[in-house]
This record gives C-alpha cells, sequence and structure tokens, in this order.
C-alpha cells in the first residue's frame, strides 16, 4: 500500500504541493487553527483488521443512520396525538371512521404522503435490522473473548445499546396507534401493573391516567425522537472512540501479537469498504421496504380496546418476553393484601432484568474467576474457551424456545399442530434442551481442541493410504505449515484457580470463604475439561517422531495424485504429475 | 403461396360455419330456456312443491347412501362405541347443509378433530338435494340468496354501499379477526383446532358460516348481527382482496412473525453474506493463506 498521498511531511505541517492552490490555502487556514490534517493523518491511517465477523457491528451502525435519515421524514407528518378525527383519506375501507390524529397521520404518510409508505417501511425493516445485527454483533464479541480488558466497559455500553433498541423500538412501534400497538401497549401496562404495591400508581403516570388516556402516544413520541435516539447516539459515539482508543482486536497468526494491529489503513481502504458496506445496508432497507409488506396498519385498523386479532405479536425482538408470558403458568400468591402475579412478573420484569444483568456482569465474572487482569488484544477461537461458547449456544437454544413459544398460533397453523401440546413441550423444554446443547457444545468444543492437538502432534491427514510390507493400511500424516502452527498455538493455557497458591504480591493467602470456595468450583467447571495446547517438549518430540517417520517415507512431501503406490510407475523420482 | 392462401381459407370458412352453427344452437336453447322460465316456471306452483317433495326424496336417497352411517338413517344423530359420532342434524337447517357439503367437509373421512375444508364431493344439484332433506327434518336457517349475501342488491347507493364496507370491516375486526386474522390468513384454536384462511370462501359460505357457526364457531344468527350486516363484513372481505397490495409482497398475511422471520433470514442472512464477500475481497490481488487471519 503506497503511502505517499497522505504522508510526505513529518506531520507537523500540511503537505504542500508547489505554489498553493487557493483551495489549498483555504484547507490550510483551518488546519493552522483546528490542527485537523494532523489529528486526521493519525487516525485515517489506523489500522483495522479485515475480517468478516467484524462488520457485523457495521451493519447496526448503517441501520440506525437508515433509521435517522428516514425517521426525520417521518416526523415531518407524523402527528402525535391521540385527539379523536375523521379519517377522510384515500384508504377507502377506513374513510370516514373516527380515530386518533396519530393513526389518521400515519395513514396519511401511508396513502397520500408521496413516498410516505416506502419510508415507513423501511424505517421499520431498518429497525428489525438494527436490533439484529446488535445482537449477532454481540455474539461475535462474546464468541471470540473481545470483551476482556480493556474492552469490559465497551462490552458494558453495547449491552445498554442494545437495550435502548429494543426500547426505542418499542416506542416507535406504539406510535401509529393502531391495532397491534395498542394491544402491545395494553400488555406493557399489565407488566407495569403487576409491579407490586407501586403498579397501579406507575400505570396513572404513565397513561395520565385510566388505559389508555389521552397522553401515552405523545409521551411516546418525545421518547421516541429525542430522548432515546440522543441517548442511543451518544453511546455510539462513546462505542465508536473506545473502538479508536483500544485499537481492534484481531485473530492470532504469524506477525500478530498483543502488541501490534495487522490490517489495511482507515484511508482508503477501510473507508472504502466500510462506505461501501453503508451502500448495501441502505440498499438493503430500501429493497425489503419497496417490496416487502411491513406492519400493515390499514388492515389492522385503529387501536380500540374491544376488538383484537390472531396474529398479534410484537416485532421479533419482543419475542422472547411474548413467548415467555404465553407458556408461563397463571400463579399468582397473596402477601399481606398485595397480589404477586408471578406470571406477569417472572416473563415480563425478573428474566428480563436477570438477563440483562448476566450480559452486563459477564466480563467482569469471568476476570474474577480466571484471575486474568493481562489486556487482551489477540482473539479467542470459539472451541478454545468450551464454556463460554457452551453457554452461548445454550442460551441461543432457549432464546429459539421462546421465540417459538411467542409465536406459537402462527406455528400451530402453518405446521397443523395443536397449540396446547407446543405451550406442554416448552415448559419442559426450555429447561430441558439449554442443559443438553451446552453439554454437547462443550463436548464438540473439547474435541475440536483435542484434534489441533494431534494436528500439531502427528501432522494433518493426506489421504494417502499407506500398505505396509506386512499388508497393514495407514493413513500418511505430513506436519502442519510453521504458520498454521503458530496460529493454532498462539493461546494462553488455562489455569485452574487454587486458593492454596492464591497469595497476593505481600504474601498474603486468599481469605478463605464462601466467595474463594465458588470461584474455585466455577474455575474448575469452566477449565478443568479443555485439552491445553501441547509444551515446547511435546511438539520437540512430535516433530522428532514426524521426522522419523519422513524418512522411511521420503520424497512424498505433498499430495498424492492416486497413483504412487499402484505399481503403475516407479516409486523412485515420483513427483506429483503434470496432466 | 396462392395455394396455401386459398387452402387458409376455405379452413376457416369451415371454421365459420360450425361456429355459426352453435351460436344458433346456444341462442335456440337460450330462448326455449327463458320461454320456460318466463311462461311456465311461476305460474305453476304444483310442479314447484312437487318438484320439492321430488328434491325431499332425491335428498333422502343421497343421504342414506353418504351420511346415514354416521348421522342416522333420520338424521338423529349416531354415538357409537368406539367414539365415531355424527351430531343429530333435525334443525340445523338447509344453509347448514349447503355450508358443510359445499366447502367439501360433509362427507366426513377421517373423524377426527375438526373436518377440512376440501373439493367438494356432491354436484351441486345434489347438494340442493340434501339440503332440502335435512331442512325436512326441522326447522333452521335456509340456504341463503345472493338477496342477502351481495351488498349490491340492497339497493344502497354509493355513499352508503361506502359506508356499508367501512363498517363491514368494523364488524370483521370486531366479531371475526379474533379467530380469523385481520387479513382473514386464519389462525389457530386451543386443542389443535383451527379457524381456516377466508380467502378463498364464496361470499354465499362466508354468509352461512355466519349463520350456521360450524365448530367452535359462534352462531351469528339474524337476531344478533342483521343480514346487511352480514352482507357488509363479505363486501369488506371482498374489496380487500381486490385492493392492490400497497406495501409490496404481503409475507402472508401472517403480521410480525413472518416480519421477524424475514427480517432474519433475508435481511441479516444477506447482510452477513455480503460482509463476508466484502471480507474476502482485500484490495490486494494475491492472497497468501497466511495473510488471512485464522478462521474460528
Ligand atoms: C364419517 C362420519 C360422517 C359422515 C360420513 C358425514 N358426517 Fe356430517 N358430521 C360428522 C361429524 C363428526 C360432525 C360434527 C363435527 C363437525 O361439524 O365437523 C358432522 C357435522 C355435520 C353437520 C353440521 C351440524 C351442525 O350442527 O351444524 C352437517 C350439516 C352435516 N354433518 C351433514 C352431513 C351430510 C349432508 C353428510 C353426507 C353427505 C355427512 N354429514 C356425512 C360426521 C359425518
Ligand atoms: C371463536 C372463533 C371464531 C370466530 C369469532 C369466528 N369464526 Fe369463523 N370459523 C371458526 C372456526 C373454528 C371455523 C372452522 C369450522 C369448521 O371447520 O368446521 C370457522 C369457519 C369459518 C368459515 C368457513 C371457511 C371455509 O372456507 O372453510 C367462514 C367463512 C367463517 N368462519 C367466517 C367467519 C366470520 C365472517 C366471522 C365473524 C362474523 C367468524 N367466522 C367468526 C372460528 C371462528
Ligand atoms: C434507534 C433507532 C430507531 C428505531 C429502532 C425505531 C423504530 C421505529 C418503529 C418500529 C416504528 C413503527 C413504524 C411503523 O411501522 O409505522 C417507528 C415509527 C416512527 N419513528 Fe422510529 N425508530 C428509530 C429511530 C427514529 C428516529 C431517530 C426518528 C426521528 C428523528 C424516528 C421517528 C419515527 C416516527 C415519526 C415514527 C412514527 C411514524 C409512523 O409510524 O408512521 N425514529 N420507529
Amino acid at each position: 500500500m503506497s503511502t505517499a498521498p497522505v504522508a510526505n511531511t513529518n506531520g507537523k505541517q500540511a503537505t504542500s504541493a508547489g505554489k498553493p492552490s487557493k483551495g489549498t490555502r483555504v484547507v490550510g487556514w483551518a488546519d493552522e487553527r483546528l490542527g485537523l490534517a494532523t489529528a486526521a493523518k493519525k487516525n485515517l491511517r489506523k489500522v483495522f483488521p479485515d475480517h468478516w465477523s467484524f462488520m457485523l457491528g457495521e451493519i447496526a451502525l448503517w441501520s440506525f443512520v437508515v433509521l435517522l435519515l428516514t425517521g426525520v421524514f417521518l416526523t415531518l407528518w407524523f402527528r402525535p396525538s391521540m385527539a379523536e378525527v375523521e379519517y377522510m383519506g384515500t384508504y377507502e375501507q377506513l374513510r370516514g371512521l373516527h380515530m386518533s390524529e396519530a393513526f389518521v397521520s400515519t395513514m396519511n404518510i401511508s396513502f397520500d404522503v408521496r413516498g410516505g409508505l416506502l419510508m415507513r417501511q423501511m424505517h421499520h425493516w431498518a429497525a428489525m435490522l438494527f436490533i439484529a445485527s446488535m445482537l449477532v454483533h454481540m455474539m461475535r464479541v462474546f464468541l471470540t473473548g473481545a470483551f476482556r480488558k480493556p474492552r469490559e466497559v465497551n462490552w458494558v455500553i453495547g449491552g445498554v445499546l442494545i437495550l435502548l433498541g429494543i426500547l426505542e423500538g418499542f416506542s416507535g412501534y406504539s406510535l401509529p396507534d393502531d391495532l397491534l400497538s395498542g394491544t402491545g401497549m395494553r400488555i406493557a401496562q399489565g407488566l407495569v401493573q403487576a409491579t407490586p404495591v407501586l403498579g397501579t400508581y406507575m400505570s396513572f403516570f404513565m397513561f395520565g391516567g385510566e388505559f389508555p388516556g389521552d397522553a401515552v402516544i405523545s409521551r411516546l413520541y418525545m421518547v421516541h425522537i429525542l430522548l432515546l435516539p440522543a441517548l442511543i447516539l451518544a453511546l455510539i459515539a462513546a462505542h465508536m472512540l473506545l473502538l479508536v482508543y483500544h485499537k481492534h482486536t484481531q485473530w492470532p497468526g504469524p506477525g500478530r501479537t498483543e502488541e501490534n494491529v495487522v490490517g489495511y489503513p482507515m484511508l482508503p481502504v477501510y473507508m472504502a469498504k466500510a462506505g461501501g458496506f453503508f451502500f448495501i445496508v441502505f440498499g438493503f432497507s430500501a429493497f425489503m421496504g419497496g417490496l416487502m409488506t411491513i406492519n400493515p396498519v390499514w388492515k389492522y385498523g385503529p387501536y380500540d380496546p374491544t376488538k383484537v386479532t390472531a396474529g398479534s405479536q410484537p416485532d421479533w425482538y419482543m419475542g422472547i418476553a411474548e413467548g415467555t408470558l404465553r407458556i408461563m403458568p397463571g400463579i399468582e400468591s397473596h402477601f399481606l393484601g398485595v397480589t404477586l402475579s408471578w406470571n406477569i412478573l417472572i416473563p415480563g420484569m425478573i428474566a428480563p432484568i436477570a438477563l440483562l444483568a448476566t450480559v452486563l456482569a459477564w466480563p467482569f465474572l469471568e476476570a474474577w474467576v480466571t484471575g486474568d487482569k493481562r489486556e487482551h488484544h489477540l482473539l479467542q477461537r470459539p472451541r478454545n474457551a468450551p464454556t463460554r461458547t457452551a453457554f452461548l449456544v445454550a442460551m441461543m437454544s432457549l432464546y429459539g424456545l421462546l421465540w417459538i413459544g411467542g409465536g406459537n398460533d402462527v406455528l400451530a397453523v402453518l405446521f397443523h399442530l395443536n397449540l396446547n401440546h407446543i405451550t406442554w413441550f416448552l415448559r419442559a423444554a426450555i429447561f430441558i434442551i439449554p442443559p443438553l446443547v451446552f453439554i454437547f457444545v462443550k463436548r464438540w468444543c473439547i474435541s475440536l481442541q483435542r484434534h489441533d492437538n494431534e494436528m500439531l502432534l502427528h501432522g494433518y491427514e493426506t489421504g494417502i493410504i499407506m500398505r505396509s510390507a506386512e499388508g497393514g493400511y495407514s493413513e500418511r500424516h505430513l506436519p502442519v505449515s510453521d504458520d498454521r502452527a503458530y496460529t493454532i498455538t498462539a493461546r494462553d493455557r488455562d489455569e485452574i484457580y487454587d486458593p492454596a497458591t492464591d497469595v497476593d504480591a505481600n504474601g498474603v493467602a486468599a481469605p478463605g470463604g464462601r466467595a474463594t470456595a465458588l470461584r474455585e468450583k466455577l474455575s474448575q467447571a469452566m477449565f478443568a475439561d479443555n485439552v491445553q495446547k501441547p509444551t515446547a517438549e511435546e511438539l520437540e518430540e512430535g516433530h522428532h517422531h514426524a521426522e522419523h517417520e519422513h524418512e522411511l517415507e521420503a520424497g512424498l512431501d505433498h499430495a498424492a495424485d492416486g497413483h504412487q503406490f499402484d505399481g503403475r510407475h516407479p516409486v523412485e523420482g515420483e513427483e506429483l504429475r503434470k496432466h | 403461396m396462392r395455394f396455401l392462401n386459398r387452402s387458409a381459407g376455405r379452413l376457416s370458412r369451415h371454421r365459420r360455419s360450425r361456429v355459426a352453427g352453435l351460436l344458433v344452437m346456444l341462442l335456440g336453447l337460450l330462448f326455449m330456456g327463458g320461454l320456460y322460465q318466463v311462461v311456465l316456471s311461476p305460474s305453476n306452483a304444483d310442479t314447484q312443491t312437487k318438484s320439492d317433495e321430488e328434491l325431499i326424496k332425491e335428498g333422502r336417497e343421497l343421504f342414506l347412501v353418504g351420511c346415514a352411517f354416521c348421522h342416522g338413517q333420520n338424521g338423529e344423530g349416531i354415538k357409537s362405541a368406539d367414539g365415531q359420532y355424527g351430531p343429530s342434524l333435525v334443525g340445523v337447517g338447509g344453509a347448514a347443509v349447503n355450508f358443510q357439503v359445499s366447502t367439501g367437509r360433509m362427507p366426513m373421512q377421517n373423524p377426527g378433530q375438526q373436518a377440512p375444508a376440501k373439493e367438494p364431493v356432491y354436484s351441486e344439484d345434489e347438494i340442493d338435494a340434501l339440503s332440502a332433506y335435512v331442512a325436512s327434518l326441522g326447522p333452521g336457517p335456509e340456504v341463503p340468496t345472493a338477496a342477502e349475501y351481495d351488498i349490491d342488491k340492497y339497493g344502497l347507493s354509493a355513499d352508503e354501499r361506502r359506508d356499508a364496507v367501512v363498517r363491514g370491516g368494523q364488524l370483521f375486526l370486531t366479531n371475526c379477526t379474533a379467530c380469523h386474522n385481520f387479513d382473514g390468513s386464519g389462525g389457530a384454536m386451543p386443542w389443535g383446532k383451527y379457524a381456516p384462511s377466508l380467502r378463498s370462501t364464496s361470499e354465499k359460505n362466508l354468509y352461512q358460516a355466519m349463520l350456521t357457526g360450524p365448530q367452535q364457531m359462534p352462531v351469528f344468527s339474524d337476531e344478533v348481527m342483521l343480514p346487511q350486516d352480514k352482507a357488509s363484513i363479505i363486501a369488506y372481505l371482498e374489496s380487500i382482496k381486490e385492493e392492490p397490495s400497497h406495501g409490496g409482497f404481503g409475507l402472508g398475511g401472517l403480521g410480525p412473525v413472518s416480519e421477524g422471520m424475514f427480517a432474519w433470514l433475508f435481511g441479516i442472512g444477506g447482510l452477513v453474506g455480503f460482509a463476508y464477500w466484502i471480507a474476502a475481497h482485500t484490495t490486494r490481488s494475491t492472497k497468501t493463506k497466511s495473510s488471512e487471519g485464522t478462521q474460528a
């Protein structure tokens, strides 16, 4: 990569190319006062490593940009008011009905504003993609251990972002005041009311009186276009700044260490790729917005508490909440005159809070168990953290099961299933399947680790079958390349925490106690079964062994063409035949 | 060339004469039929009742062959030891039979949770006969005519008709969507039962279903819901069928579940595919294995 166009000075003054033109003079004037070129030069030459999974976060970033653009368009026509007006627009089937101004303006955006329906649908599809891509991005970070020191804070920011994204999506979904959004608000109100003691007051406060009242849409509007977007924007900025400050993580490999970053400079390569990706994300949103119906509010009609429809579901990101709610048995208890509706409290409050707390606390939890205080800039392959990987996949299976619960009626119709059977199945499955998945994935990771070791010590399988003089058959192995071997072994050995050896710098032993015992147990559970990479001696011995074998099979350090030893031509001087 | 032309001309002349013959025949038939309708049938009330009796007789014969082993010799219903069971048909009325048989639900093939709609087994005349027979067992809702289920037969002005469609939409959302979905795509009911899709149901059967309330479905009798309201619901359903699909491909009209599925499979799936593609295309033309990262 030629660097000439960017840096031909020492960075103290702007590049000059002979006699400065008028434009250069303006730029020079600005640079002398703002120091932009210097700052930019430093940052534009930041290096980003290349891997497809590093672009998942970008999908989220760009879909947020699409949301901002389309959202601003929508604000020009949307009226966040619950005042009752008569619909007089183009859509025949609703004309003459009385409904809230919010719904009327949504109908007008859909039918009477040029490009309005496209913008509404783009906005909604982009919202679905925004949250989905955050989730996928988060899974990538989790699986590769990219949340470890020094990036814990950025992980927490990400976790908060996804929460805010979900809330932003829910508030947007509620704005049009159609049948589904009203049904969703009703459920939200139920959740609020289930709060012990305070519930009713909170509900009255939120809705400015009885449900649905006439205040909630304008309040949600403020939340949707001001409060949450501002918070999200600020957190995205913080997220990106920390990213630049920490620099991107990278996969281990030859020449890649904890101290450097190997990749392409921000400008022009990464910029071009990232910028191009914006257009792809924009294109996807536009394509889906243009061709695929989303939230056809004209069919739902305005919200009316007396109406309900089959297929009332929230957007996908609320699906697990819906699913938990649907499969939860109706348990209630009474306590000092207060009713505790566990059937709502557990799915609506306890489960989401526990989920969020686990997500946010994970990096600290893991660091506490390992006691690892070093910085990590090299990623881990998922197989090298079997417990963590298995935990995530088990959580994904739980997520999937709860999703099924949220869409149980649609699945029952599509696949001719019995609704009640689905519910019973799920009630048991959410306790049985994730642990099974956990065990299975953990064993899988460990056998992959074992496979890596085998490859290091005995070489990779060439597919050449050898027959010995005695008539026995065996497969020939060849040693892996040094690059590959380096890449595979570029990982730390796991250390199982042992309280007996835990002495601090002053030689004081760790205080034995419950926490220590728990830490020891967790450490055992997380690392005891892992396969460690071979030691230097083992590798040495392995190579020795291989060399010895090589002598026996001299001249064959390439893949076979299948005719080496079948007697059609002499073994001596055999080369890969050129056909 | 000329020969070809001539033979072509001859051919078409042949065809023309044959079509003309057919036309004449058709016109003749129409004329005779019209004459019969206008001159003979209304004036002769006797033949009417007699044909009713004949119809009932014919219906009874069909019933004995196709329905009696479930519903009993006289439609009184059967409950056998192994649970195979046909309810009594006394008083269900002609509309119930017409609905059940013309949607293919009856004769039921496999006793199960719910008789599914299928290709009807009986012809229209046979269905009329069956209806007449069951109607004769006891009073019940009669097979409706277009005057009842077709909103255009109510003599409404254009404005009134439009209002009727709007009202029909609201009635539909209030009374039907809880089971049949906002788009009439159908929905699940407890214990493996389901409310079927209404997209391809005929106007007459929409009306008959409301009138007789098959299985789990409530009965919307004329006291509960005026005939004109039922016709309005039908008009609404027809009107949304005729509407163009404003937002593009409708994703099955199933609501947010299918939207979420498309967001993941198409949206995220496609975008991750593009991410993979972009990352795989580096600026360097020669790419060595070792300069790529490791794959997990
Ligand atoms: C295999 C047994 C079976 C046969 C054959 C059968 N039915 Fe039925 N029929 C049932 C059962 C069971 C039900 C009730 C469940 C349902 O409605 O799906 C029923 C319901 C009906 C109903 C609705 C009753 C109501 O309360 O609305 C009508 C009408 C009917 N059958 C007519 C017929 C006619 C006409 C035939 C002959 C063409 C026929 N059935 C043949 C089993 C049968
Ligand atoms: C409580 C749920 C429920 C409600 C409310 C309901 N239906 Fe149904 N509907 C059903 C069920 C269940 C069936 C299937 C009956 C069967 O297969 O025997 C059905 C069948 C039908 C069919 C027959 C469809 C076909 O082509 O096979 C029509 C038409 C129909 N309903 C229309 C309506 C209309 C119009 C309304 C509102 C006025 C309505 N339903 C309200 C449950 C319901
Ligand atoms: C974090 C990103 C955002 C998400 C997840 C999101 C999500 C949503 C959703 C799901 C809807 C319902 C759309 C529908 O089907 O009608 C909606 C509506 C709306 N959004 Fe957003 N949105 C976001 C950002 C914004 C921004 C930044 C603005 C404006 C500055 C905005 C303005 C609006 C308006 C005015 C509506 C109502 C219009 C309508 O429903 O037709 N949104 N939003």
